[in-house]
């Protein structure tokens, strides 16, 4: 294991390193001031709003105008890929000449990439063209991420301004976002990974021959342009159905490293961003301290629990030990090249972000191995979390913990120098509840109908209580990942969607909790925005609480695990617990 | 709001050319440029033939034939297949190696369903090498040589797994054994840089290199 305990610890070393330079041109993008990449996109920049008829320097928007911006532009985004999925039979670029599948599976696809989740029931190589995966779920990919970092960037303005009525204009944060950042880091990725045998072409599949006379059938398209903006972007939504286990997503050692960067590297780095914006920068490392605390654990216990083998494998008499020239542990549902150590870490990467890509088979995890995502998701995606979601969602808990904080020594709550009151103590709260809430009364529904059954792979036992929870879970916290046993869609005839049908129940109830819990606490958020730019900002005093020492990182780590186990500890009992403490089968 | 409209749908339809069509277009281009091979899917032939593909793992099994040389079929009315003990043998896959249909195993820790898919590969695994490999008792069989891999395509094995195999690959093609392990070593994918990932015998590329150097028929 130590070789494994190496690679993680270089891993975080690189991470560590780039916080810092990445936040601070972060901070450079966010903040509209130039940054070196100026004399070359700006002149696209300025054509970016001719076109779109915005002057942004003039028009700062108030939280209603900033959220109704965002709602508007999100929605048409729902309606651009919802008609895109529908009209497949007419679309270029579709050398496996692929229909429209079922409208079902295209409503819970479209909610899926719009809000930056990716959850996936459909099969991306047997059923979408090259086009729809493009211009439909890779667009998405850049603008749903996009929308996170300006929800991030207009709540961080609230915090920072001194009595002001804007956060800022959405459509300037938009065109920065995806112009100085998710663009010119994307093409560079997408080199790199086609460098590296992720392919990139618009081929039909390749029939080839093999050594003992059989043929074999490789499924092509552009898969690295896309790959690199699902990793960056936190997405998550593989070209593949197996998603980055795949050798022509993820190809080696090296590639499956750059991308577990391209994961966390916006994430990590915008709490230096936020440091950098308010002015403190110790308030920035503080945050990222309680999320880097909760993701070394997340790490370690995955890594652990992997290594030793499932009850199953032992039962079958299956030795899975390490020794020379093998991995050992549970390498069901792993890839060789990766092993337990990289399987292990990236499994943590993609579930304490909102990434949601994986390099191995979730629902063939260790009871324990797989209760750490179910964990992941519980805390509200705030270890690092999505790009601008995770640092969003964290920051509501910091309120609520300079909240607890203050009642507990008796003052009135402030957080770098505001007044936090009764109205954004409600929001807050409403923000982080929204989505828990969402999880249970939908995971609650499913299990206890018959048409949520319907969806259910290992039937109804504690595993197919795990798959359920975990959809839910996935799906309310824009994640993606999947116990993926659990499905929505059923293809008889793979590939074309010929004969394919939608699971309903599954496919609305999916849609309309990821777009929920999507979007009510982004308002949310804008709301505490403009009620925090509002205050006057009034000078620390000897009794002001403060937040950026270890004691305010353990509380708010501490709050974190409070609201997640309180919310979802019964709920785990019946699924990812049992299955850890039991030798039983099921 | 109406402008919002205006504003909102304009930054679709651009975003949906630069993002959607003219990014992926000229990673595609600049691609197909520099990096031929492998933008393509970094296929390798033999005689001209393409053969399949480095990175994707495949079956180097064939179909059971009964006395009149017809193929055996299953109660499913599909082709019962036998390992070719010629070859080194891939990781078990839930897809039976497909390249265009790929989906998960799906089987939990606790399943009833995994421990006998466990038990069969464990048994099918012995009783293919054993006959070749005395000292093989079932806890050093290495634990990829039995467990299904992410992809379905897994291109590699361990190290561990390939040196027993070695002895069956030896008897059967009548080399020394210590050619056919230094062959093993020659198709080794060592860990990235010297330090990310873990080490991969080569499936394909090492069967094409024992087709090379000891030719069957």
């Amino acid at each position: 294991m130590a070789q494994g305990w190496l690679q993680i610890a270089v891993f975080f070393a690189v991470l560590l390193a780039l916080v810092k330079p990445v936040g601070i041109y972060l901070a450079g993008v966010l903040s509209n001031q130039r940054v070196f990449l100026t004399p070359i996109v700006g002149p696209i920049e300025r054509l970016a709003y001719k076109a779109l008829r915005v002057r942004p320097d003039e028009q700062g928007q108030d939280w209603k105008a900033y959220a109704r911006s965002l709602i508007v532009f999100s929605l048409f985004s729902w309606v651009f890929l919802y008609a895109i999925l529908r009209t497949q039979g007419v679309q270029p670029f579709n050398p496996g000449g692929f229909d429209s599948g079922p409208w079902d599976v295209s409503f819970n696809t479209a909610s899926s990439f719009v809000t930056n989740t990716n959850w996936q029931y459909y099969g991306g190589e047997t059923t979408l063209t090259y086009f729809a995966q493009m211009a439909g779920l890779a667009v998405q990919n850049f603008v749903s991420a996009a929308v996170g970092i300006a929800v991030l960037a207009a709540l961080i303005r609230g915090i920072a301004a001194r009595s002001a009525a804007t956060l800022g204009n959405f459509w300037q944060d938009l065109v920065r976002i995806l112009l100085y950042v998710l663009l010119p880091i994307s093409i560079l990725g997408a080199l790199f990974l086609a460098s590296q045998g992720v392919v990139q072409n618009l081929a039909d599949s390749t029939v080839v021959h093999t050594l003992t006379g059989g043929t074999q059938i490789l499924a092509q398209g552009p898969v690295a342009s896309q790959e690199v903006i699902k990793e960056l972007g936190t997405n998550g939504g593989g070209f593949f159905n197996v998603n980055s286990s795949y050798p022509f997503e993820n190809s080696s050692g090296l590639t499956n490293f750059v991308e577990m960067l391209l994961i966390l590297i916006i994430p990590a780095a915008l709490t230096y961003t936020y440091g950098r914006m308010v002015g403190s920068q110790r308030q920035g490392w503080a945050i990222f301290g309680a999320m880097a605390a909760l993701f070394v654990v997340a790490v370690a216990v995955v890594y652990f629990a992997e290594q030793h083998g499932t009850v199953a494998q032992h039962a079958a008499g299956l030795h899975t030990h390490a020794f020379d020239g093998s991995t050992g542990g549970n390498m069901e549902g792993k890839e060789q090249r990766f092993g337990i150590a990289n399987s292990s870490l990236w499994t943590a990467v993609t579930t304490v972000t909102s990434c949601g890509a994986v390099n191995s088979a979730f629902e063939s995890l260790t009871g324990l191995g797989g209760a750490v995502p179910f964990a992941n998701l519980g805390f509200g995606e705030v270890i690092f979390g999505g790009v601008g979601t995770g640092l969003y969602s964290m920051l509501m808990y910091v309120i609520l913990a300079v909240f607890i904080g203050g009642l507990m020594v008796g003052r009135t709550p402030e957080y770098l120098g505001k007044k936090i009151q009764a109205r954004e103590i409600k929001l807050v709260t409403m923000a982080v509840l929204v989505t828990p809430l969402a999880v249970l009364l939908s995971a609650g529904l499913a299990s206890a109908t018959d048409a949520g059954k319907r969806s259910l792979y290992a039937g109804v036992n504690p595993q197919g209580f795990s798959e359920t929870l975990y959809a839910y879970l996935s799906q309310a916290n824009n994640n993606g990942s999947a116990f993926a046993g659990y499905t929505g869609f059923i293809q008889p005839n793979a590939p074309g969607n010929v004969g394919a049908y939608g699971i309903t129940f599954a496919d609305l109830l999916g849609g309309a909790v990821m777009v929920g819990a999507r979007f009510l606490p982004i308002v949310l958020v804008l709301a505490v925005a403009g009620a925090l730019a509002g205050k006057r900002v009034s000078p620390a005093g000897l009794g002001t609480m403060r937040t950026d020492n270890p004691t305010f990182v353990v509380l708010l780590v501490g709050i974190v695990i409070l609201v997640g186990a309180l919310t979802f500890f019964p709920a785990l009992l019946l699924g990812p617990v049992v299955q850890s403490l039991t030798t039983r089968l099921f | 709001m109406r402008k919002d409209l205006l504003t909102g749908l304009l930054a679709m339809v651009l975003a949906t050319v630069a993002l959607g069509l003219a990014y992926p277009l000229a990673i595609t281009g600049i691609s197909q440029v520099a990096f031929p091979g492998k933008s393509d899917g970094s296929l390798v032939s033999v005689d001209g033939q393409v053969v399949g593909s480095s990175l994707i793992g495949q079956s180097f099994s064939r179909p059971v034939l009964d006395k009149n040389g017809d193929p055996v079929l299953d109660e499913e009315g599909e082709e019962v297949l036998a390992p070719d003990k010629a070859y080194f043998q891939p990781r078990p896959s839930a897809t039976g190696y497909s390249g265009n249909v790929t989906f998960f195993a799906n089987q939990g820790p606790n399943s009833v369903e995994a421990r006998e898919t466990v038990r069969e590969s464990l048994a099918a695994y012995v009783a293919l090498e054993k006959p070749y490999d005395q000292s093989l008792t079932k806890d050093r069989v290495p634990v990829d040589a039995v467990t299904q891999s992410a992809s379905g395509v897994d291109p590699h094995i361990s190290e561990a797994n390939a040196r027993i195999q070695a002895h069956r690959i030896a008897a059967v093609r009548d080399l020394p054994l210590s050619q056919v392990e230094e062959l093993i070593s020659g198709h080794t994918d060592g860990r990235a840089l010297g330090l990310f990932g873990e080490p991969g015998v080569n499936v394909l590329e090492l069967n094409i290199a024992l087709d090379k150097e000891a030719p069957i028929r």
